[in-house]
């Protein structure tokens, strides 16, 4: 009989290999437990909470944390309304050349971080345009478009392209086939993507060192921290605040797009 | 009386300007009000460009197109009064089926409760009654398509597009579709233009209807006439697979010399004559008839053999006759395909 189970050597294996991805993580957490402050000895000495009111009474973190969510939050509103347009044309039009710009658009995301940091810096350079929270949103939105519009691109596969046709039909103008078909159908594809480029630019360190000024973004804030630690806890502290504002937007963009393919797929 | 639809030398094409692809070239064509008028051809022949053209999904290259009289050259899909039921359906799938059949009341702007009961007044028409809850994805495909009949409808258009809307559906589903539609369209009154390449569905539900040939119309008229009288050789071939004479061997056969259709069930085998006989090349045993296929100097004859009548072997030499009132001589030319 052949078992459903997998071999115990096997199963050694994937447990480690589980573990040496995800081990490191917990132990950040741990550490922003402990009471000592230096190093990062094991097992730690003791375990405190103090170090929250610390991060909580730091105003470069407040500032860092802000800058972070105004760049996401910019970013991938500049990317919903783009990737949207552009996955609008790509899915409707057919002309010369539309496989070669399709791959234009994804290209970003496939692109290291240090050739779009330094190409964007030498354009910014070249055009005379000053290093600003505004260089850093665009630099995020590069790849944020990208995210949106391959989410909204599969959807607008799926919608049959007669729904749009049979809305103004049916007497719908422009604006109503908007709001009652195509938000509807596009909705949690959006939103998916919407989150999915959220997490990505929160979290963002080469694009943004090549385009910002002074500006410290959140993981500029923890790699300088590290370098010159003062209160090292403290970094541990912000590592779990950033991981639950990139963790949980995937998951809920996991969860939207799961639900979102059993009912969309099926309504031809 | 108006018609409700007419072309004026309407014409569309694709493509570029110095090699444009003619989907419809320079076609005449009136629809008399409340009738079921039938656009049939291959596909490519340009009868959905035609139903486009009048739902307004196409705008024509040049030429003028009247619906109830109106020039609707400028007027926009959603503010025309027809109403089309597409070929996949194009139900929206995130709307259940009330929703569906009320959306074109909903974007008139009328009020939920009104709209919901003319829905379902809509939906007991196309016997959906209890069905308003379900999705699309939930209905079976003639269900979809009574849903997509009942969308268009509940707009009261006065002309009703259906664009192959039968093409999906299994053979006996068909049949029970066609009745249904028929039937509908006469309780109705209102003007149904409808697309198909199926020259049985064409010919056994139209009043009258167009035959498309590369962007033409090859021959517009009943379905008996254009049965029993086809003017081309295209139209006696696509519809009902006519025998088509050419000019020698009408003559052999004691007609002019001129091209002719010969029905296969106008045909019986004969005693071969010294003039005219063939090689029985095929039989194909079709239930009430049989159909037996016959090469008479060089052109493939298709006679059908009522059932109980002898049958010829594959291999005999056979001849043929027919009343004289069967050979239909043809104007050939006409639509360049002589």
């Amino acid at each position: 009989m052949h078992s459903e189970r997998a071999g115990l050597g096997l199963r050694i294996a994937a447990l480690g290999g589980l573990l040496f991805l995800h081990l490191p993580i917990l132990l950040i957490f741990l550490y922003a437990f402990t009471t000592e402050e230096r190093t990062y000895a094991f097992p730690p000495p003791g375990l405190t909470t103090e170090w929250f009111a610390a991060a909580w009474n730091r105003p470069d973190i407040w500032e860092a944390m802000a800058l972070s969510l105004k760049v996401a939050l910019i970013a991938t509103l500049i990317a919903m309304v783009l990737g949207t347009l552009v996955s609008a044309a790509m899915s409707r039009a057919t002309f010369f050349g539309r496989e070669q710009i399709s791959l234009l658009i994804i290209l970003p995301i496939a692109l290291p971080g240090v050739i779009t940091g330094m190409s964007l810096r030498s354009a910014f350079g070249m055009a005379g345009i000053d290093f600003s929270t505004l260089t850093i949103i665009l630099g995020h939105a590069t790849f944020c478009i990208v995210i949106v519009y391959n989410n909204a691109v599969a959807r607008f596969r799926r919608l049959s392209g007669g729904v749009m046709e049979a809305s103004a039909d049916l007497g719908a103008n422009a604006f109503q086939t908007f709001w009652h078909i195509l938000l509807p159908n596009l909705g949690t594809a959006l939103l998916a993507g919407g989150m999915l480029a959220f997490a990505l630019s929160f979290d963002e360190v080469i694009v943004t060192t090549f385009t910002a000024g002074q500006q410290t973004t959140l993981p500029i804030w923890m790699l300088e921290e590290l370098i010159r630690p003062r209160q090292r806890p403290v970094t541990n502290v912000v590592a779990m605040i950033v991981f639950a504002a990139t963790f949980l937007p995937i998951l809920a963009a996991y969860y939207l797009t799961r639900n979102g393919s059993e009912t969309a797929g099926g309504g031809k | 009386m108006t018609a409700a639809v007419e072309f004026q030398s309407v014409s569309r094409h694709f493509g570029r300007p110095n090699a444009p692809v003619k989907a419809v070239d320079a076609v005449d064509l009136t629809i008399a009000e409340g009738a079921f008028f039938a656009m049939l051809g291959p596909s490519g022949s340009g009868k959905t460009t035609c139903l486009r053209l009048i739902s307004g999904f196409e705008k024509p290259t040049s030429g003028a197109i009247r619906i109830f009289g109106q020039d609707v050259s400028d007027v926009p899909p959603n503010r025309r009064s027809v109403n089309t039921v597409f070929q996949d359906y194009a139900l929206f799938p995130h709307l259940n089926v009330r929703d569906n059949v009320a959306y074109g009341l909903m974007v008139k702007g009328m009020a939920r409760r009104a709209r919901y009961d003319r829905a379902e007044e809509m939906l007991s028409l196309v016997k959906l009654a209890d069905y308003g809850d379900r999705k699309p994805a939930q209905l079976s495909g003639g269900q979809r398509q009574r849903v997509a009949l009942a969308r268009a409808l509940v707009n009261e258009p006065r002309v009703l597009l259906l664009d192959e809307p039968l093409g999906a559906l299994d053979l006996k589903l068909r049949e029970t579709m066609q009745d249904e539609l028929k039937s509908l369209q006469q309780r109705l009154g209102i003007t149904f233009v409808f697309v198909t390449h199926d020259q049985n569905e064409a010919l056994s539900m139209a009043d009258s209807l167009a035959v498309f040939n590369k962007g033409k119309i090859a021959q517009i008229g009943t379905p008996a006439e254009i049965y029993a009288k086809p003017r081309t050789r295209f139209v006696a071939d696509f519809v009902g697979s006519s025998n088509v004479l050419p000019p020698d061997l009408t003559a052999l056969l004691g007609g002019p010399k001129q091209w002719a259709s010969l029905r296969p069930e106008n045909t019986r085998l004969a005693v071969p004559t010294a003039e005219a006989s063939g090689t029985v090349t095929a039989l194909r045993y079709l239930g009430a008839s049989t159909r037996v296929l016959m090469q008479m100097n060089g052109t493939e004859i298709a006679v059908l053999v009522p059932a109980g009548q002898p049958l010829p072997n594959q291999g005999d030499v056979s001849g043929i006759s027919f009343d004289a009132g069967s050979l239909h001589v043809m104007a050939v030319g006409l639509d360049g395909e002589a």
